[in-house]
């Protein structure tokens, strides 16, 4: 049986369906039996207590490290990091600790941990409460990175991730919380590291992921008015990434835009771009380009804020230009 | 039936504190020779912290050490040959050769894993105590740090949680008084670390970490607080670290005048023993701990690098 649920919602219902299938998972995070600042978690601490949803002190750094000790021992932890920049916090025991301890004890060892990001812009939250950091984890080896658009994949990423036998970033998008789509009532593993092709076209491969999904199948959309076909694929696992998907989707539309919400330089459409001429250079008919944020820090100013971020006419542009330069 | 934690040492204890020792000055033998790479930091003077609280624990129990591991790894139960052959990088280490002396792990005897972090393993003894007592196991952890991890935050944090959901934690402070290269005195105005567990309401206590009769019973009456529900413990072991903070440390500001017979563990528990009228039960134990362990050290040698394949295996679970 399906249902029409906002995408907060379809994390919630993951997360009791998890703590309820499975004895050794459990939430820890700051405020957690609260619901936390946007109620991802409300109602969890009434119906499986303070063992299985702990709320912690403002102590990021510990409570990652916690939460890998924890999984060294057994359980599935699955910690939530109330904003994606506090991560920060915590970096060493993610990068040095969760990412690196199968490697270096030889498998001896795995860390099945989740660890639930909220972050992106929107509502002038300003430079410390607003990043998208999914690079600087695609780079760290060990790490799974998945960021789900729709809410199909909001819960199925996050069933895959908390089955999963190794540490996933899981990257929520505060703007999308409030979107609506069919949920199920048993949700099922989205597999990760697959793409999703969200929109068939054979003009252009539009690459996007997270919350500009949606942006890109709006400027698809109206680019469609015009005639032109705009393929646009959802990245949804930014670690590993579908590079099957991508290939045969640029292969076919010989042309590449890369969306991301975060900064451009050194980011994932980097990755994609380099991985792209790799493996499919010959196809390629004009100049890849990439879509993402200036080289700024996130402004708190809500005028300022718009402009930062990417939006549907600067996919458009980068299209256009992809069809216009050769 | 909660086991009660040994608080007695006998003549098996200056054993394991020989093969600590023999193990570590082969250790520095072998890289002297070019035969082991990478940072090696060694424990020579500290092994009575090791081998009393380890041999106090029991083989469920999980310990968590830091870049200065091989004393906690053998007095928990692993093997030197395997622990040499991870120093030298070969496979048939504990780790096929990928962590190397600061990232030792031998899961199977419940020494889980080192870190080169320093106070990196603090969080990660509260995450197994946490799931010990949130499951009602009753397994320990303990975690071992030097007086450097005090100046951390993360150690901060983690006093005050563990003191929080007195979690079942036995944090063991090696205070040799160095932090890398440089005396405690540079690093902090707090001269006893122990101080900072107070703070936080956790029980503790300073001690002499260089004689084991005095670290075993600590080590027991923490341990045993732990697994019947009476929360974390700090101990701070006041101990000396014979040698500088790694091997072919330039600086080495300590060196043959520290070594002081009067500080040295194994001197002073020998002594103990042959006062205890034990002195029977003595013999032969370090020359036939030479022997095992000059004969672990030459069959690591001997043993096969990894292959070329094992470079990408383990970077995460196989499909």
């Amino acid at each position: 049986m399906t249902k029409t649920i906002r995408y907060i919602d379809a994390i919630s219902s993951v997360l009791r369906q998890e703590l309820e299938r499975d004895d050794d998972v459990f939430i820890l995070g700051e405020d957690v039996s609260y619901g936390g600042p946007f109620g991802a978690t409300a109602g969890l601490s009434a119906s499986f207590g303070p063992t299985r949803v702990i709320d912690t002190p403002i102590s990021e750094g510990a409570v990652m490290g916690l939460a890998v000790g924890a999984a060294l021992s057994g359980r599935r932890p699955i910690v939530e990091v109330m904003f994606a920049d506090f991560v920060t916090l915590a970096m060493d025991q993610l990068v040095n600790h969760a990412a690196k301890i199968r490697y270096m004890t030889d498998g001896q060892l795995s860390v099945p941990m989740t660890i639930r990001v909220q972050g992106g812009v929107g509502g002038g939250f300003g430079a410390q409460h607003s990043q998208s950091l999914e690079a600087w984890f695609l780079h760290v080896p060990g790490l799974k990175v998945v960021a789900p658009s729709s809410v199909k994949d909001a819960a199925g990423l996050l069933v895959a991730a908390i089955r999963d036998d190794d540490p996933v970033v899981y990257l929520e998008h505060r703007g999308l919380y409030w979107t609506k789509g069919l949920g199920a009532s048993d949700e099922t593993p989205t597999p990760i590291g697959t793409a999703a092709v969200v929109r068939s076209g054979s003009d252009v491969t539009v690459v996007a992921v997270s919350r500009m999904v949606g942006v890109a199948v709006s400027a698809a959309e109206k680019l469609a008015e015009d005639d032109i076909d705009v393929e646009v694929l959802d990245l949804r696992s930014v670690a590993p990434i579908d590079w099957a998907t991508v290939d045969e989707s640029v292969r076919r539309t010989r042309r590449l835009v890369v969306v991301h919400e975060a900064v451009v330089t050194g980011g994932l459409g980097a990755e994609l771009v380099a991985g792209v001429h790799a493996t499919a250079f010959e196809a390629l008919i004009s100049p890849a380009v990439r879509v993402g944020a200036p080289w700024a820090p996130v402004p708190a100013s809500p005028f300022l804020e718009c402009l930062y971020a990417p939006d549907t006419d600067d996919v458009i542009a980068a299209v256009l230009k992809t069809l216009h330069e050769r | 039936m909660v086991v009660t934690a040994p608080a007695q040492s006998g003549p098996e204890d200056l054993e394991m504190m020989w093969r600590i020792r023999a193990f570590e000055e082969k250790a520095s033998e072998l890289f002297a020779r070019g035969k082991i790479s990478g940072l090696l930091h060694l424990a020579i003077g500290q092994e009575a912290t090791a081998v009393g609280v380890c041999g106090a624990l029991q083989p469920t129990d999980r310990v968590f050490s830091g870049h200065r591991p091989h004393g906690h790894a053998i007095a928990k139960g692993a093997e030197p040959g395997r622990l040499f052959a991870e120093l030298a990088g070969r496979r048939t280490g504990y780790c096929g050769g990928k962590g190397g002396s600061m990232h030792l792990a031998a899961p199977e005897v419940g020494f889980v894993t080192a870190t080169g972090i320093v106070a990196g393993n603090l969080p990660l003894a509260l995450g197994a105590a946490l799931s010990s007592k949130c499951r009602g196991e009753s397994d320990v952890a303990a975690a071992f740090f030097g007086d450097g991890a005090a100046q951390t935050g993360l150690f901060h944090e983690c006093l005050n949680l563990a003191s929080l959901w007195q979690l079942p934690v036995v944090l063991v402070c090696e205070n040799n008084g160095f932090a890398e290269f440089s005396p405690l005195s540079a690093h902090t105005v707090v001269e006893r670390l122990a101080d900072h567990a107070d703070t936080y309401g956790i029980p503790t206590e300073t001690i002499d970490g260089n004689d084991l009769t005095v670290v075993r019973p600590a080590a027991a009456a923490a341990i045993d607080r732990a697994r019947n529900g009476g929360g974390p413990s700090f101990l701070e072991c006041l101990t000396h670290r014979l040698r500088g903070h790694y091997e072919g440390d330039p600086t080495l500001k300590r060196g043959a005048a520290a070594r002081d017979e009067a500080k040295d563990p194994i001197q002073r528990f020998t002594r103990f023993l042959h006062d205890a009228a034990r002195s029977a039960e003595l013999e032969g134990i370090e020359v036939r701990v030479r022997a095992e362990v000059d004969q672990a050290a030459e069959e690591a040698l001997a043993a096969p690098w990894p292959e070329r394949d094992d470079l990408l295996t383990n970077v995460v679970a196989q499909p």
